[in-house]
């Protein structure tokens, strides 16, 4: 679950250090808040040292969290949005396979799905983050949405800023929240079918086209060949 | 020249004729000169920038090819519109403008038609552009032009009557509601005996003064009393669905009208055509009324586009509010003071 | 319609439409305005439903999207210095602003740190888009309200700003001058000098601008007591920048948790607050703003250390595996970057925090019981870039 974690502390210097562990036992300090509140809804967490929190809640236990962290003061409201764990090459395959076939490199295997910190087992998570300016903090909150029942509980009750937020993450994944208010289209015209955010939603653009930067851009000098896909 | 115009004595039609024809030339001048001075120009200056540069020397002849583009374009009547009252509504608020040009004195002599009551129906063919407006907002079948109409109706008929209750204070001051005889009033008055410039009334009526200029501002519908055609929130009102010309006579009507308002604020305060040390009766004042009109009417307009490219607009309750709760109780206190020391002095 | 409770709404508009009771005893019909997608008064392509009774808003819904052009989907086609040239579009008056978290963001995921040449420019071309961004404001702030002069003024001094930016990054509007590990360049001869003759314009202009504006009694009486955002209401909804300062809330990303990259520190500022949450207070706020700005600007310009401007990061960008947030105090409010990369050319997914889709976000709220010309006035405070709401 937190086998990633390892990879994140390359930037500390060793002059902040010192402050690192500080900061680091508040936030540790607030996940125990957290976890003693919320008891067994807090399945996972991630904390990268000085830097930010991360909390993988039930996605029973959702709202609930929301209002447990605005009693600990986390009463400003960043944003909500959702995440697509499906990996590539179906992310990127309307760039990927086409550009792949005119550089001549082997198509690539499907990636195992690998969700990303505090873990998670499901292909969607809803994921937001809250702040607390007296603390000076943020925590990522994040929540597992089986395939088969795509739908989690509001934050707009507690968050009026959620309202929005969610409509997005709606129609942009296809979740559903219970109990939000006016959960209709926000961006996208009412009769738009599909699920834009979706990583097998395809960008027409690209099918069309394959990425003008592959082939456009000339073999760089000194540049590794087979990853001739860069700037 | 007295006798040689004496002399000059046409039937009833050739005089109308002129007159008609002098007030078909002078209209539309007078409000492209304003619009090309003040709009174009003096905003230009105020804004520092440079303001049209390229149609005629300076830019000068850029109102023209307005003008000329907005005659070609094609006149649009909205669906749903009342076309009939649509199509009529620019011409009424037009000939509002038109009739108030005709009791404009430019000289004892050079005036459409000297009224006795020339200050009464001044005040009285003013306000029929209300009606105009009212048509133009219900007619065009838009809710902004609605907007724009109601708030426009109850704009002008609260600001009337400030106007009229600050031009009475002149009235009751000159003894008479003549526009020709207010002139002759300031320009053989004396101040406390001192007649050296006359009596202008703007000396001893300054609150009727501030508060007409207010008042004509609201009447004309610019800022700070521009809510009615405010293009931030309701897309300039009453005019949105017009196009073409019938968008370019609600212009000219305008301006016109300010220009009007501007001359009838420089004779009822500012001493109108004459000059203080002319005598009235000079045959000077042929050339010299309109000229001298002309200057002070500029002047009077300046202050009045100066305060429209500053200010920011009133809200509807809050100019509502400022008409019946400032200026006409200041209005009234001016009255009452004049009356008095009219009949104390 | 919103998030508030029944109760909260009619508490709010009970209490503003207290003293003008106008439909009690006549039942008229109430209108629905249709105010956009083209109307003057959103620049740019919002659209808001509100239902009028006479000139009184009983809601006001905005519906955004007549821009939407789906970054969070173009982005995860892009390497990263495409994505740069993508997110200057965002908020299109302060568009350096707009790379700069974003990189930060994939600067952290990095572990690169640019030198300080670069941090110190950066911070400086940052509050220089501040300036270029909220100085518009000011003016169009007026134009709004009926004010055209203002408007000019604001041009006219914008103009100076931009011609440092544009000196400096060779695009006044899209810079895209912001690299992974520093910057595209270094500044152009005189340039220091230059700026500081402009930051000095702009001083003025603020005070010009307080004397022929905010301190215009027409002003006053159409911004004070209109819109007012409680606190609470403005941290619920997650109000940034100005407008949550304006509500009286002391925090300003810049000062409380500036990220590595930006050199805030180096410089002696306030963070300026207004207890009244009303359109005057934002209004007050963005202008003390700016000219604390154009302050930082110059007591940055006389501390800028010699040096590179780009640390060294590999031609071809992979930004390893990893989650990171950074988050920035721009012109119109917090904005972020929410990236995670799985290790690839291009990131997996970046979830764009702007800050104008919050602060929107509470006008329907804010506008309930306020006149037609008051939803004008308090759409204008809030200060929207199209852009940034619709991403």
């Amino acid at each position: 679950m937190s086998q990633l974690s390892s990879a994140d502390t390359t930037t500390e210097t060793p002059a902040e250090e010192a402050t690192e562990v500080e900061i680091d036992e508040r936030r540790q300090a607030v996940l125990d808040e957290l976890t003693a509140r919320l008891g067994d809804a807090v399945v996972g967490s991630h904390i990268r040292p000085g830097d930010d929190l991360w909390v993988r809640v039930e996605r029973a236990a959702w709202p609930e969290a929301a209002q447990v962290a605005k009693a600990l003061g986390y009463t400003w409201f960043d944003f909500l949005s959702g995440i697509d764990w499906l990996p590539s090459p179906f992310g990127r395959d309307m760039d990927a396979q086409v550009d792949l076939q005119v550089s001549g490199a082997p198509v690539k295997e499907p990636a195992p799905l690998v969700q990303g910190y505090a873990g998670g087992d499901t292909r969607f998570q809803v994921f937001a983050r809250l702040y607390s300016i007296a603390a000076g903090m943020g925590i990522h909150f994040k929540a597992d949405l089986p395939d088969d029942e795509l739908s989690i509980g509001t934050w707009s009750r507690t968050y009026f800023g959620a309202d929005w937020h969610e409509r997005e993450t709606a129609e942009m994944f296809g979740f559903h929240f219970e109990g939000h208010p006016h959960l209709v289209k926000l961006y996208l015209p009412a009769d738009f079918q599909g699920f834009p955010l979706r990583k097998d939603f395809p960008l027409l653009a690209r099918r069309v086209r394959p990425w003008p930067g592959i082939v456009d851009v000339e073999p760089m000098p000194g540049g590794d060949e087979s990853e001739g896909e860069g700037e | 020249m007295t006798l040689l115009l004496a002399a000059f004595d046409p039937p009833y039609w050739v005089s109308t004729l002129i007159k008609v024809l002098v007030i078909s030339i002078v209209v539309p001048t007078t409000a492209l000169i304003l619009g090309m001075v003040f709009l174009f120009k003096v905003m230009s200056w105020m804004q520092s920038r440079l303001g049209p540069q390229e149609a005629g020397p300076r830019g000068t002849l850029q109102l023209l090819a307005d003008g000329v583009k907005f005659l070609q374009k094609e006149d649009i009547a909205p669906f749903g519109a009342d076309r009939f009252i649509f199509r009529t509504a620019p011409l009424v608020v037009l000939m509002s403008t038109l009739l108030l040009y005709v009791a404009l004195p430019a000289s004892a002599h050079l005036v459409v038609s000297d009224l006795d009551v020339g200050v009464f129906y001044v005040l009285a063919v003013s306000s029929l552009s209300v009606l105009g407006v009212l048509m133009a907002g219900w007619a065009s079948a838009n809710k902004y032009s609605l907007m724009g109409g109601l708030r426009a109706a109850g704009q002008l008929i609260a600001y009337e009557l400030p106007m009229v209750l600050a031009v009475l204070g002149v009235v009751i001051q000159a003894g008479t509601l003549s526009l020709n005889g207010i002139v002759f009033a300031q320009a053989n008055g004396s101040i406390f005996g001192w007649d050296a410039i006359g009596n202008p009334y703007i000396l001893t009526q300054f609150v009727g003064f501030f508060i007409f200029l207010a008042a004509v501002q609201a009447e004309l519908t610019q800022p700070p009393f521009d809510m009615p055609v405010a293009e931030s929130e309701i897309v300039s009102g009453y005019q949105v669905e017009y196009t073409g010309f019938r968008f370019l006579i609600f212009f000219l009507a305008e301006f016109a009208t300010a220009f009007v308002f501007a001359g009838i604020a420089s004779v009822l305060f500012l001493g109108g055509w004459a000059v203080p040390w002319l005598d009235t009766a000079s045959d000077w004042y042929y050339v010299l009324g309109p000229v001298v009109l002309f200057a002070k009417v500029m002047i009077v307009s300046f202050i009045i586009f100066w305060v429209r490219f500053t200010y920011p607009r009133f809200r509807e309750d809050q100019l509502q509010s400022f008409a019946w709760k400032i200026l006409i109780p200041l209005a009234l206190a001016n009255i009452v003071v004049t009356s008095v020391l009219k009949v104390v002095l | 319609m919103t998030a508030t409770s029944d109760r909260e709404q009619i508490a709010a508009l009970a209490a503003r439409a207290n003293d003008n009771r106008v439909n009690l005893d006549f039942e008229t019909e109430g209108m629905t305005l249709n105010m956009g997608p083209q109307h003057p008064a959103t620049h740019g392509t919002l659209r808001i439903v509100a239902r009028l009774d006479g000139e009184q808003v009983i809601s006001a819904e905005p519906v955004p999207g007549y821009m939407h052009r789906g970054y969070e989907k173009l982005v995860e086609v892009r390497s990263y210095p495409q994505i740069n040239t993508l997110v200057n579009r965002i908020d299109w008056l302060g568009s350096f602003a707009n790379e700069v978290p974003f990189i930060l963001a994939a600067e952290k995921l990095m572990g690169v740190e640019a030198p300080p040449r670069a941090q110190w420019i950066r911070t400086i071309l940052f509050e220089m888009s501040r300036i270029a961004n909220i100085s518009l404001f000011l003016g169009d702030y007026g134009l709004q309200l009926g004010a055209m002069t203002a408007g000019f003024y604001a041009f006219r001094d914008r103009e100076h700003v931009l011609n440092q930016i544009e000196a400096a990054t060779g695009g006044r509007f899209h810079p895209n001058f912001d690299r992974i590990g520093g910057l595209k360049d270094d500044l152009p001869k005189g340039w220091i000098t230059d700026s500081h003759r402009a930051m000095d314009k702009l001083l003025a202009f603020c005070d010009e601008l307080d004397d022929l504006l905010v301190g215009n009694e027409i002003f006053q009486s159409r911004t004070r007591g209109i819109g007012v955002i409680p606190r609470d209401i403005a941290l619920s909804y997650g109000l940034s920048g100005a407008n949550l300062r304006a509500s009286g809330v002391d925090w300003d990303l810049r000062r409380d948790s500036c990220p590595p990259g930006l050199v805030y520190d180096q410089a002696d500022w306030k963070v300026w607050t207004h207890p009244d949450g009303d359109c005057f207070g934002r209004t007050w706020v963005r202008l003390q703003e700016t000219r604390e700005a154009a302050l930082i600007v110059k007591q940055l310009l006389d501390t800028i250390p010699s040096g590179p401007v780009m640390a060294k990061v590999p031609r071809i960008i992979k930004v390893p595996e990893g989650e990171a947030y950074v988050e920035t105090e721009n012109p119109l409010g917090a904005m972020g970057y929410y990236i995670i990369s799985k290790g690839d050319l291009v990131p997996f997914r970046v979830k764009i925090r702007s800050a104008s889709f919050n602060n929107i976000s509470v006008v329907p709220w804010v506008a309930r019981g306020a006149y037609v010309p008051d939803l004008i006035s308090i759409l204008g405070s809030l200060y929207f870039i199209l852009g940034d709401i619709d991403r």
